[in-house]
């Protein structure tokens, strides 16, 4: 790995020691992926993965509190993953006590701690940074050092930034020390697609059961998506760029950038060009969309029972999708005569998402419906060993792939949510 | 008694007795809940996971073909290191993925007095030859000994 005299001069200590550790981690991270240099972050903002004040996470608060000593700060203002509590979310006292005083019993220090290290500022907490509201909008090209796959993926492939799919901590490496190693996805050929996925279903594929089934077949790897323009069209619409956010989250396990045709920047750029020789193909079909969906363990124990909560938010709603499931949610209310949800419901958003929507009439529609709006992190929510036995319902992979959350098409979550009962 | 070569992530020579996994290993779900409930044997709380699941990881030489799973993973191996309750070594047969890198080089160049070496690249071979409470020892320069 060629590094310029100034990293070179960095790595053997001519900024103190701790820099002289951020540069070895970066380099030795970069050698491990075949990285040939060091080059400049160039995006205005971070983002960092790392938001939660959890205890056992201590080593890491004594690593940053190293780098802050030391004067080795983040080059860059950044946002940050949401919190872990919110007030507003439904939890008994037994479970609050656990979060507050057990689990997340450094978030205080930790938000003060981010406050200081250049946090944008107190409505930065979001996975989705790229909201117009939130304001960290990387331009196409712009190198970044996000670790946040679902914010990585948005990047790397509706946005046209270039970003590998980095580990917790090496974003704000990367951010200290200015420089990223250029491999994988910051290259033109990391970005080449080695799979072509046609979609092939009747109808307008479900964003997070398509994203589970292509990330479940490509692994790590670059799909091309064909077939979607009869249901998102040519324009990335606000609607479109929602369901990509849905996409790429429910993929992020293991995908970070994806082309689709005619769409995404890249593919509309470059198009067929972008895939790679003797490429695989997947097709998706209603069937294949079924069978994914039938693969998903059911992990309640009592697995008939009426669920006690229902999440709608893993990543954070748009302010799109925030009006949409109002007006879906009068819709369904309406049909059944009845005017409130008939399971405790918890939408979530970005704080800064939640306090435009709350200048918008929908604000008071949407409460009249008794859904719960939060800022939360409802992986986070879902970490505390009590709410593990909880019947929780949600139209969110990601949720669904990290708890004992249960997965629903939008449809009938909806239709849960306004009937009570549960889609077997 | 048999020798793979891989490639060094982290070194170290260390000697250990081996716990396999034969499917990826989730990070986050298999370190997470030890860590969280300061279990110093690294209980693997990884329900999906049924060749690791409830077995003490803290000081294993940890066989397995790769990670998976969330960004957060690494900084579970981290802690893992930090806390003195990580595997003896990793040693993957495919190559290593960000996480499992950026955990382990994290502790490598931040940690003092705290080993964990690393090796992938060693092959499907050595994931089929390896067992549960063999003896593995690393030798340096990526050679791994499984007796």
């Amino acid at each position: 790995m060629r590094l310029t005299r100034e990293q070179r001069q960095i790595l053997n200590g001519s900024k103190g020691e701790v820099m002289a550790k951020v540069m070895k981690t970066l380099v030795m991270y970069g050698h491990t992926f075949g990285a040939d240099r060091l080059v400049p972050v160039s995006s205005e903002y971070n983002h960092l993965l790392t938001s939660f004040g959890l205890k056992m996470m201590t080593p890491i608060f004594e690593l940053m509190e190293k780098l802050a000593e030391a004067g080795a700060l983040s080059t860059q203002a950044f946002s940050v993953n949401p919190r872990p509590m919110d007030k507003a979310v439904p939890a008994n006292l037994l479970q609050r006590l656990v979060f507050k005083y057990l689990m997340y019993s450094e978030q205080e220090n930790y938000e003060k701690r981010l406050t200081e290290l250049g946090l944008l500022n107190d409505k930065a907490y979001t996975c989705t940074c790229y909201l117009d509201q939130v304001g960290n909008l990387p331009q196409r090209g712009e190198i970044l050092s996000w670790a946040e796959p679902s914010a990585v993926s948005y990047a790397n492939s509706v946005l046209g930034a270039r970003c590998n799919r980095n580990s917790g901590m090496m974003d704000l490496m990367g951010a200290v020390a200015g420089f990223v190693p250029r491999f994988g996805l910051l290259t033109d050929e990391g970005r080449m697609a080695n799979w072509i996925v046609k979609v092939r279903t009747t109808e307008q594929p479900e964003a997070q059961l398509l994203g589970a089934a292509i990330a479940m077949r490509v692994k790590e790897e670059v799909p091309y998506i064909a077939g979607m323009k009869r249901w998102l069209g040519t324009e990335l619409t606000e609607a479109v760029r929602s369901y990509l956010k849905d996409f790429g989250a429910a993929a992020d396990s293991s995908v970070a950038l994806y082309h689709v045709e005619e769409l995404t920047p890249e593919a509309k750029d470059f198009g067929a060009d972008l895939i790679k020789e003797n490429c695989k193909v997947y097709v998706i079909d209603d069937k294949e969309l079924e069978r994914v969906r039938r693969s998903y363990p059911v992990l309640w124990r009592r697995k008939n029972r009426k669920p006690n909560l229902c999440f709608v938010g893993c990543p954070h709603l748009s302010m799109q999708q925030l009006k949409q499931w109002t007006l879906r949610l009068e819709c369904g209310l309406q049909e059944e005569r009845r005017k409130r949800v008939r399971i405790p419901t918890v939408f979530t958003a970005a704080p800064a998402v939640i306090e435009e929507f709350s200048r918008t009439e929908y604000a008071k529609r949407l409460k009249d419906t008794g859904v719960i709006l939060s800022y939360v992190c409802p992986l986070m929510y879902m970490n505390n060993p009590l709410c593990g036995s909880l019947r929780v319902i949600t139209n969110s992979n990601k949720l669904r792939g990290y708890s004992t959350a249960r997965y629903y098409p939008e449809e009938e979550l909806l239709d849960m949510l306004t009937k009570g009962e549960i889609e077997e | 008694m048999k020798r793979f070569r891989g490639r060094v992530i982290t070194p170290g020579t260390v000697k250990a007795t081996a716990l396999v996994s034969r499917d990826e290993v989730d990070t986050l779900a298999s370190f997470g809940r030890a860590l969280r409930v300061g279990d110093k044997g690294l209980t693997c709380g990884d329900r999906n996971n049924e060749d690791l699941f409830g077995k003490a990881m803290a000081g294993k030489a940890l066989c397995l073909p790769r990670t998976v799973g969330s960004a957060t993973g690494s900084l579970m191996l981290y802690c893992a290191c930090a806390t003195n309750r990580q595997p003896a070594c990793l040693l993957f047969s495919q190559s290593i993925d960000t996480v499992a890198a950026g955990g382990s080089i994290l502790a490598a160049v931040w940690l003092e007095n705290t080993q964990m070496p690393v090796i992938d690249n060693l092959g499907a071979a050595f994931l089929r030859y390896v067992e549960d409470g063999m003896t593995v020892t690393l030798e340096g320069d990526g050679i791994v000994r499984v007796e």
